[in-house]
């Protein structure tokens, strides 16, 4: 567990990491929390030349409201969006989704920003993100430049962020009256990381008809996704629990399933499929219970 | 003023505010001037010829002083001992680092000696080896079959050895039976894990001709002989110091090749060195616990009395045998009679060498395995004969009168009572509420279970075994306890200061308990077996009453009175009738300082080694309830309890300690954990973020009582607790389980329980309510 050698360096503002990162590319690496990086530097299965840590770009840290977006610093912990007062309030999925990930020591060091830039296929964040049409603003020598959730996961341990890029916020459309979210997750037992994880956040209208959802889904395949088909069959529906286990048990069609020592790929579809009807049940049960 | 007796009370470690504060001096701590720093190189093959290593480009590497092999060490370095008198054992040669040939994944292979940690490190990546692979077997049982592939040439067979015993007419009670019940059963491999990794740092002064070996060790006087004897020096130029020992759980109970290695590369290059292991060799070169596959018979009355008993195991050794390696598996076999009267018991053990770490001693060691076998085995019965499982292990216990009892496997169980943890554990949980409870959620889809284990364990190794003892009363009041025990977060600094201050009458703060340094305590055995109270808290105890009928002859002479004059009591010698001429044992060791009676030795102190006649067999009862979600195969724990009878109580803080810890390593084998080693010998399991240790939220709270029930076998009358609670609770969950599921015709699952075979065994099975049993 101790890493090749490498030079450090702590920029002060984004401009001077944004530079440093230009010059030296793909043989740098952002250190932000550390939660996945360290690990892979003392297994030496990392050996960047330089490490960026930005840490003390204060700019990248925070979370607030602007007009009807809210706005997360991609160095903003774990812990402090399990804990904001105002996404308990407003975007309930976000402290339900913290809540979820590690322990309270990677929750305390851990960053949104880092971990989305990691793209752990079976990290929590990215299915809320999906769930929630979340974009990430990205800065790098030429600029800064927006990308969608779906287009940011591209693999495993793979985004579409640029070796010169930096991911600085991530930005959710406000959820709107009369909607309800839920994650639900099957840890695995070593690391937490999910053996499935089902994020959904929904709309529902006076009739009770399900006007908008969005589930994000992760640990199932190489990468999380959008169940866009299980979406389909529920939007201008009324989410009737028939309705609902039947839309659930599409979620793993046409995809790949991981497998490991811990749940191989028929049980990972599987849980992908009970967890899914889990949080939308769970979801369309909350409608009202936020803002 | 009286003083209060400590012994009972409820007292909490004083060895805890240092080392929650970060205060310890763990190996790691331990730094001296010009000290290297050693890596090594582990095969990453599970069996391989080694061709050539090419160490040439480490050596030259900046920082590097030296780069060896096991080729050059072969005849410098004694090989790793092993012990055991079983006459079938075959030892094969297991050098500090791999000569020729590589036989488990993490295998050393070369060591680098550097000037920092990141260089030896660096040295590592800088070696060349060639390797020619050659095919592994895993699997113990594979081990044994003719076609399986040879580990160590000599033996074409895999046998490691061979151990069988017979007492009582087996055959004619499988003749008699109503009916046989069999089951075979998995113990699966696992890591002890202890939270401070092994390490090792050594140093050797050769103007004073000593070599100082600090290891992370549970046994610093034998690990001291076993080293001398490696490097072939006297014993008495050889010092092991144990500092803080953060946790051993059994797997410091050892002599590893990391400990050879570095004495040797102390003498050799004339400078400190240290190595400190990392979590991934921890998992891969530490010894794993239990690995056991065996079929358990029993012939069985229609009642459900058990008329005899049959177990053939295969052990799974790995490559090489460690220090007790051989003795575990017959170690099962001899407790297989649990708390039950079972005339007549067939045991066979055979042991195969596998490409794996080796097992050994894990927390428990062998009576987990025994328990384990004995608990499923009485389920099984009860599910066969329809019978409720708390009848049948009722129908088959020996009465309290019984005792000593003497079992079919050869031992003398010296005191119990089971049937009053039974009743006590049963009445805590609430059982035949719980019986109805899980009637009416079975009807509503919901299941619940109750698992009861009935165990009883071997603690305080006998004849054979001893401990050392001293404690001394210096002039100016304090008491020094010497121990030969080697606590490594046991709290004897607590415990055993307890009993001295009782027996000295003197204030526990001034009680000072001293061990882990063979320089400094004359001899010992170390901690291990959970004998550290049962012998070396006895050999505390009896130096510590010969010091106080050594301070009744100073009293005698400085009081001026015949010594039977004196009565000893709140801590003084007074003289009989006259209450106010009295004088501390503080006081006398003042005073005898100056003033000592012709003939008598300056200091007041005496020395005891404590040999128990035969070992002390704790017991009790486990209750675990558990709720079964079929559908994803998750287990909730809603309640957990355990009644321990560890005879007499020193500090039931610390018991309860010992117990709660127990049961957690225990649950995580019902439930989370095991080494996976895939079929080319590979380490599946090779982190914690793949090796599932049960978390502190995965834990209910556990309900904790006992009974006590003293041992005969020595004076303190106490028996041992710190394995009962990793042997009491592993069946308990996982009967727990199975009954949960016994509407979907569930009657073993193989452990770990985890959420896939469970989903897996439900799935194809509707569940039956109108079920047999309740």
């Amino acid at each position: 567990m101790i890493p090749a050698a490498f030079d450090y360096l702590a920029p002060q503002t984004l401009d001077e990491a944004v530079r440093a990162l230009a010059s030296y590319g793909e043989d740098a690496k952002i250190l932000a929390g550390g939660q996945s990086l360290l690990p892979l530097l003392k297994l030496r299965l990392a050996q960047p030349k330089l490490l960026i840590d930005v840490v003390k770009i204060s700019a990248l840290s925070g979370i607030g409201q602007q007009d009807d977006m809210i706005v997360i610093g991609a160095l903003t912990t774990h812990y402090q969006i399990e804990s904001s007062e105002l996404l308990k309030k407003k975007c309930p999925l976000l402290p339900q989704t913290a809540r979820a990930i590690g322990d309270v020591q990677v929750r305390n060091r851990g960053t949104i920003g880092g971990s989305l830039s990691h793209a752990d296929p079976a990290a929590d964040w990215p299915a809320a993100i999906l769930a929630l049409r979340g974009k990430m603003r990205l800065r790098g020598p030429r600029g800064e430049r927006t990308l969608g959730a779906e287009e940011f996961f591209l693999g495993p341990m793979t985004t579409a962020i640029e070796p010169t890029e930096i991911l600085t916020e991530i930005r959710l459309p406000l959820p709107l009256r009369r909607s309800g979210h839920a994650y639900q997750k099957m840890a695995q037992p070593a690391s937490g990381f999910a053996l499935v994880g089902v994020a959904v956040s929904l709309k529902i209208d006076a009739k009770g008809i399900c006007e908008e959802i969005g589930i994000g889904v992760t640990g199932l395949s190489d990468k999380a996704f959008r169940a866009h088909a299980v979406e389909e069959r529920l939007r201008g529906n009324k989410l009737i629990a028939k309705l609902i286990e039947e839309s659930a048990a599409k979620v793993a069609d046409g995809v790949d399933p991981l497998e490991d020592l811990h749940a191989d790929a028929e049980f990972r579809a599987h849980l992908a499929r009970v967890y899914a009807a889990r949080a939308i049940q769970g979801a369309a049960k909350a409608v009202g219970r936020s803002r | 003023m009286p003083l209060s007796k400590s012994v009972g009370a409820r007292i909490k470690r004083r060895e805890d505010p240092s080392l929650i504060r970060g205060l310890g001096q763990y190996v790691d701590d331990v730094k001296l001037p010009e000290m290297l720093h050693v890596a090594l190189l582990r095969s990453p093959h599970a069996h391989a010829r080694i061709k050539s290593i090419d160490t040439v480009a480490a050596g030259q590497h900046p920082g590097v002083v030296a780069v060896v092999t096991g080729a050059e060490l072969r005849d410098q370095i004694g090989t790793i001992p092993t012990t055991a008198d079983n006459p079938t054992l075959r030892i094969p040669k297991h050098f500090v680092l791999a000569v020729d040939k590589v036989c488990y994944v993490g295998e050393g292979v070369a060591a680098v000696v550097a000037e920092s940690r990141y260089t030896a490190r660096d040295g590592i990546d800088l070696i060349q080896v060639e390797y020619d692979p050659l095919p592994a077997v895993t699997d113990p049982e594979k081990a044994l079959a003719s076609d399986s592939p040879v580990i160590h040439s000599e033996w074409p067979d895999n046998l490691a050895f061979h151990w069988e015993q017979t007492q009582g007419e087996v055959e004619k009670a499988f003749k008699q039976a109503d009916k046989v019940v069999k089951q075979k059963l998995v113990h699966q491999r696992l890591a002890p894990i202890a939270i401070e990794t092994r390490g090792v740092v050594a140093r050797y002064l050769s103007t004073g001709k000593e070599l100082t070996v600090w290891s992370s060790t549970q046994i610093p006087h034998l690990l001291k002989t076993h080293l001398a004897k490696m490097l072939q020096l006297p014993e008495e130029q050889m010092r092991v110091i144990a500092p803080d020992v953060g946790g051993g759980f059994g797997s410091k109970l050892n002599v590893y090749a990391e400990e050879g290695l570095l004495a040797w590369m102390a003498m050799k290059l004339g400078r400190p060195v240290k190595w400190v292991e990392e979590r991934r060799e921890n998992i891969q070169a530490t010894i794993h616990g239990r690995g056991q596959v065996g079929e358990v018979q029993a012939a069985v009355k229609k009642d459900g009395t058990i008329l005899g008993l049959r177990y053939k195991v295969v052990g799974d050794i790995g490559a090489y045998h460690q220090l007790f390696t051989p003795a575990i598996p017959p170690f099962t076999g001899l407790m297989l009679s649990g708390c039950y009267k079972i005339p007549a018991i067939g045991i066979e053990v055979r042991a195969a060498f596998t490409n794996k770490m080796s097992t050994d001693a894990y927390r428990g060691a062998g009576r987990p395995e025994a328990t384990y076998v004995i608990e499923r085995l009485m389920d099984r019965i009860a599910q066969e004969l329809d019978i409720d499982a708390v009848k049948v292990r009722r129908k088959n216990f020996p009465q309290p009168q019984e005792f000593p009892f003497k079992t079919a496997t050869g031992l003398a169980y010296d005191s119990g009572n089971y049937q009053a943890a039974l009743d006590k554990a049963l009445k805590l949980a609430g059982y035949d509420k719980l019986r109805r409870e899980q009637k009416q959620l079975r009807h509503r889809g919901r299941y619940l279970g109750i698992g009861v284990s009935t165990y009883v364990e071997i603690c305080a190794m006998g004849p054979g075994f001893w401990e050392y003892g001293k404690v001394e009363v210096d002039p100016a009041g304090s008491v020094k306890v010497f121990s030969g025990a080697s606590p490594h977060g046991q709290g004897q600094k607590t415990s055993f200061a307890q009993i001295v201050a009782d027996e000295l009458g003197v204030p526990m703060d001034d009680v000072d308990v001293i061990h882990g340094d063979t320089k400094i305590v004359a001899k010992g055995m170390g901690t291990f077996g959970s004998r550290a109270t049962a012998v070396g808290g006895v050999a505390v105890y009896q130096a510590a009453e010969k010091v106080r009928e050594k301070a009744r002859d100073l009293a005698s002479h400085l009081l001026e009175v015949d010594a039977d004059d004196l009565v000893f009591s709140d801590g003084r010698f007074a003289v009989k009738g006259v209450p106010r001429r009295a004088l501390t044992i503080q006081q006398i060791a003042g005073q005898a300082a100056k003033n000592l009676p012709k003939g008598s030795a300056a200091s007041l102190s005496a020395e005891s080694t404590f040999e128990p006649a035969n070992f002390t067999f704790p017991f009790g009862t486990h209750v675990c309830v558990v709720e079964v979600e079929p559908e994803t195969g998750n287990v909730e724990i809603k309640k957990y309890v355990a009644v321990d009878d560890c005879g007499k109580v020193i500090n039931p803080l610390l018991v309860d300690g010992q117990v709660q810890g127990g049961i957690a390593q225990g649950l995580g084998q019902a439930l989370y954990e095991g080494v996976v080693y895939d079929k080319n010998g590979q380490l599946l399991t090779g982190s914690l973020m793949d090796y599932a240790l049960p978390r502190a939220a995965n834990l209910p709270r556990f309900q904790l009582a006992r009974t006590e029930t003293p041992t005969p076998v020595n004076p303190l009358g106490v028996k041992g607790i710190g394995e009962a609670g990793t042997i009491g609770s592993t069946p308990a969950v996982v009967g727990a389980v199975v009954d949960a599921l016994a509407p979907f015709g569930v009657t073993h699952i193989d452990m770990p329980l985890t959420p896939q075979k469970i989903w897996r065994l439900c799935r194809e099975k509707k569940p039956a309510m109108a079920g047999r049993r309740r």
